[in-house]
């Protein structure tokens, strides 16, 4: 027995599984599992970190629901998945903010977005805030560089610290991997096969959705979203360096590289979490962990939210809206930034750790 | 009221789905009746795995060639001669092509599983199994606009002279009771899942049969077909059955209630009474045999029993063994008599002579003196916690048929070929399989007089 319901089931599966083998070529989840004969909690979170829910081993499993064998593994690996989330969560006092995570983050977002507007009303006088301001420094006009930067390291400071610990718990739990050490080859594996969305294909023809067909374009949208997160990241870290070695002051122009990487970054946090958000209309409900829902869409909302803050404030940067929209901007990335260890954003982090143990795993299975 | 198509192929499976496809390539329009409803539709094909096709070099999936004439040894091997040979051969000739034309309908190939290795030289595995195999030619069908309609149960055949004019149906399909076409192609299975009809062989003990598959092979087209003068083939009183776990549903089970570890310790009957060398030969060369034997066992059940000490010898089991500290215990646990069981195994244990234990060859560990021995890969059972699982006969397919020319074409009692009636996958498979089994040969059988039955049903449709 396990410590929760859903490890039970996660448990239960396995072994069916296990007892059959024909998903073994569809993603990483399966050969994992045939290392194993017996489930401890680890393993079986290990597992469902390792599952990218795509969907393919529920269509093709002649064991599904309606068969009394009841076997559904992209759903059961979602709860499960989502519980380990706030298992690990550090600090442990914070775990609860998983289980109504899409309020909590709707919460900070609107309190972060509001402190930034009435911090830039309280702090400048309606001639500043609403005043049109250009050329380099001008968003300094409105909140000094060295308090935003303070402010936003602190914040981005506290969210890896929280998340390294919570990483650590979990690389802690699923234990030594089966015959092998981590070692550069495996990490570099693992990145390439986060990278590329490896097992996010369905066995190879995409993800299902609610026709259980096919035709699913959730590993593209993602690609939009993770690369334009990315994008966005270097932009700002382009920028902080171009402020303190070059003392070059934002805003640049178009044409320059914090610009065009922000750009670029912000076209794919915009068109990726829309087209994440339909995907996931369009799924069938079977394979999803339905309690999790505002998670992942509270997710995806502040990805897209900050794209299309960014955007605006780009576009409308030298007329009297940028006061207030650099506020919503800011506001939105502060909460985006505070809420990263205990949101959907986790999942890439515990998926990447996962994929390190298993690329561990293969290598020293091969070498046995 | 009646509507007419081209092609009718009765049946859900791999071989009806290969029909409609290729009857559909072939420019007929074409209707797929599958009785079972849309979770269920396939037959056994939803717990198929692979498939075997001649080929003469290695592919991406396949270690090593395997010739026609390989193939064709392996299957007078299985059947011991029982098998249609200019059928067979013309079947393995065209199963090297089918490793292409299945590919291009969608589905896609992968090496063979872990645990499988036996087979990866010969036999090509589904990527995802057979019901992803069976959702690709679904999808594919769908995709060039082949009609199916599920829960579609055809109640009777209208055959005038051998030649099908229509079939009736128990629920109405766009309003129609009765659907006309120019060509029938049957490929709806065998009667593994009709209990009644195998207690006209098997009497009383079919009742503790287990059906590996679903419970709509029942066989009835197969019963129309035979009572309307088609020719029949292959033994009615003949099944193909292998030993599962006596705790595996009645119905639908599949694959992962089946035992692997019979070599690995030794079988006793209800009275605690060994009946067979459980080491005559390597797994799985004589996997089916298992299943008549324990069919043929009072109450028909049996126990595999073994010790701690090979306990991963073999795949982890969906059923975990029941255990004991001591063999009476066990034998409380499995409901035998303890002295007997205890006297069994000792029995057993000082027959076995000393020996190298090798599970991938015919080893020399093997017992003296006792009726009947264990020929190979014996050893003593005597670490604890002891170990055992029931095991039922679990019925996989029957052989009964219709007989068929090489084209696919129904044969009547009188020996003429039928004008426009078309069989492929179980329903005939008796053609070229007289007894015997060899893995993935079903969906060999299948896809090949499917693609053929679907091609010559369209053929007759458009002249």
């Amino acid at each position: 027995m396990h410590g929760t319901r859903i490890l039970d089931e996660a448990d239960r599966l396995m072994t069916v599984c296990n007892s059959c083998r024909y998903c073994e070529g569809l993603c990483a989840v399966f050969p994992a599992m045939e290392m194993r004969r017996a489930f401890s909690d680890g393993d079986l979170n290990y597992l469902a970190n390792l599952c990218h829910g795509c969907g393919a081993c529920y269509v093709d499993c002649q064991f599904s629901p309606p068969h009394e064998f009841n076997v559904n593994v992209p759903q059961t690996l979602a709860i499960a998945r989502a519980e380990s989330y706030a298992a690990y969560a550090w600090p442990q006092a914070l775990s609860g903010v998983f289980a109504r995570n899409g309020l909590v983050i709707s919460i900070v977002a609107a309190l972060s977005m509001a402190a930034f507007i009435l911090g830039f009303a309280a702090l400048n006088d309606r001639t500043v805030l609403f005043g049109v301001h250009t050329g380099p420094g001008a968003f300094y006009k409105l909140m000094p560089h060295n308090a935003m930067a303070a402010l936003f390291s602190a914040a981005f400071l506290y969210a890896i610290f929280a998340l390294v610990m919570s990483v650590r718990a979990f690389w802690r739990d699923i234990g030594p991997p089966i015959g092998g050490r981590a070692d550069g080859g495996s990490i570099f594996q693992a990145m390439r096969d986060a990278g590329e969305l490896r097992y996010l294909h369905g066995g190879g023809v995409g993800c299902y959705n609610e026709d259980d067909k096919p035709t699913d374009r959730r590993k593209l949208f993602h690609h939009l979203t993770f690369y334009g997160f990315l994008l966005c990241f270097a932009a700002t870290s382009v920028a902080t360096l171009y402020h303190y070695l070059l003392g070059r002051e934002a805003p640049y122009p178009w044409w320059d590289l914090p610009v065009v990487l922000g750009t670029l970054g912000g076209i794919g946090l915009i068109i990726g979490p829309i087209g994440l958000f339909v995907a996931k209309m369009r799924r069938d409900p079977a394979l999803l962990d339905e309690q999790r829902y505002g998670m992942d869409v509270g997710f995806i909302a502040m990805l897209f939210l900050t794209g299309f803050t960014g955007m605006l404030l780009l576009i409308l940067r030298e007329t009297a809206a940028m006061g207030p929209l650099l506020a919503l901007h800011l506001g939105a990335v502060f909460a985006l930034f505070v809420t990263m260890p205990y949101g959907k954003f986790v999942h890439g982090i515990y998926r990447f750790a996962a994929l390190v143990r298993y690329a561990q795993e293969r290598r020293s299975d091969a070498g046995s | 009221m009646s509507s007419k198509y081209d092609v009718l192929v009765i049946g859900g499976g791999n071989a009806a789905l290969c029909a409609a496809i290729s009857a559909r390539r072939g420019g007929a329009s074409v209707l797929v009746l599958e009785g079972a409803p849309k979770f269920y539709r396939g037959g056994n094909t939803r717990h198929t795995r692979n498939m075997r096709c001649a080929h003469d070099e290695a592919t991406e999936i396949l270690t090593g060639p395997y010739t026609e004439e390989e193939f064709w040894e392996d299957l007078l091997r299985v059947t011991g001669g029982q098998t249609d040979e200019i059928l067979a051969r013309h079947m393995i000739r065209e199963s090297k092509d089918i490793l292409n034309w299945i590919v291009e309908q969608g589905v896609r190939w992968q090496p063979s599983l872990g645990g499988t290795l036996s087979l990866g030289r010969t036999n090509s595995f589904f990527l995802g199994g057979g019901r992803a195999m069976l959702n690709a030619l679904y999808l594919t069908a769908e995709k060039l606009g082949v009609e199916v309609e599920y829960d579609a149960e055809v109640t009777d055949l209208v055959i005038e002279d051998g030649m099908f004019l229509a079939a009736c149906l128990k629920r109405p399909i766009k309003g129609d009771t009765e659907i006309r076409a120019t060509s029938l192609v049957a490929a709806a299975g065998g009667f593994e899942a009709n209990i009644e009809w195998l207690k006209q062989y098997w009497g009383e003990a079919a009742d503790n049969f287990l059906i590996r598959g679903t419970p709509y092979n029942r066989g009835s087209i197969l019963k129309m077909l035979l009572a309307k003068g088609v020719q029949e083939v292959g033994d009615p009183t003949q099944c193909h059955a292998v030993a599962i776990d006596a705790r595996a549903p009645k119905f639908d089970g599949g694959i992962i209630t089946r035992h692997d570890s019979v070599v690995f310790g030794i079988v006793v009957n209800k009275h605690a009474q060994r009946f067979y060398d459980e080491g005559e030969d390597i797994w799985p060369k004589r996997y089916a045999i298992w299943g008549r034997l324990v069919a043929a066992q009072p109450d028909q059940i049996a126990y595999i029993i073994f010790d701690s000490t090979v306990v991963t010898s073999f795949m982890p089991t969906l059923f975990p063994p029941i255990a004991g500290q001591t063999i009476a215990e066990l034998a409380g646990k499995l409901e035998l008599d303890p002295a007997a069981l205890e006297k069994t195994i000792t029995e057993f244990n000082a027959a076995v002579r000393p020996g190298t234990f090798d599970h991938t060859i015919l080893d020399d560990c093997r017992t003296e003196g006792i009726t009947p021995p264990k020929t190979h890969w014996a050893r003593r059972i005597e670490t604890p916690p002891y170990l055992a699982y029931p095991v039922r006969p679990g019925i996989t397919f029957t052989y009964l048929g219709t007989r068929v020319t090489r084209e696919a074409r129904m044969l009547m009692a009188d020996g003429k070929p039928s004008a426009n009636m078309f069989a492929a996958g179980e329903i005939m498979a008796g053609n070229v399989l007289g007894k015997g089994y060899a893995a993935g040969m079903g969906m060999t059988i299948g896809s090949v007089f499917g693609r053929i039955a679907g091609r010559e049903a369209a053929k007759h449709a458009r002249n």
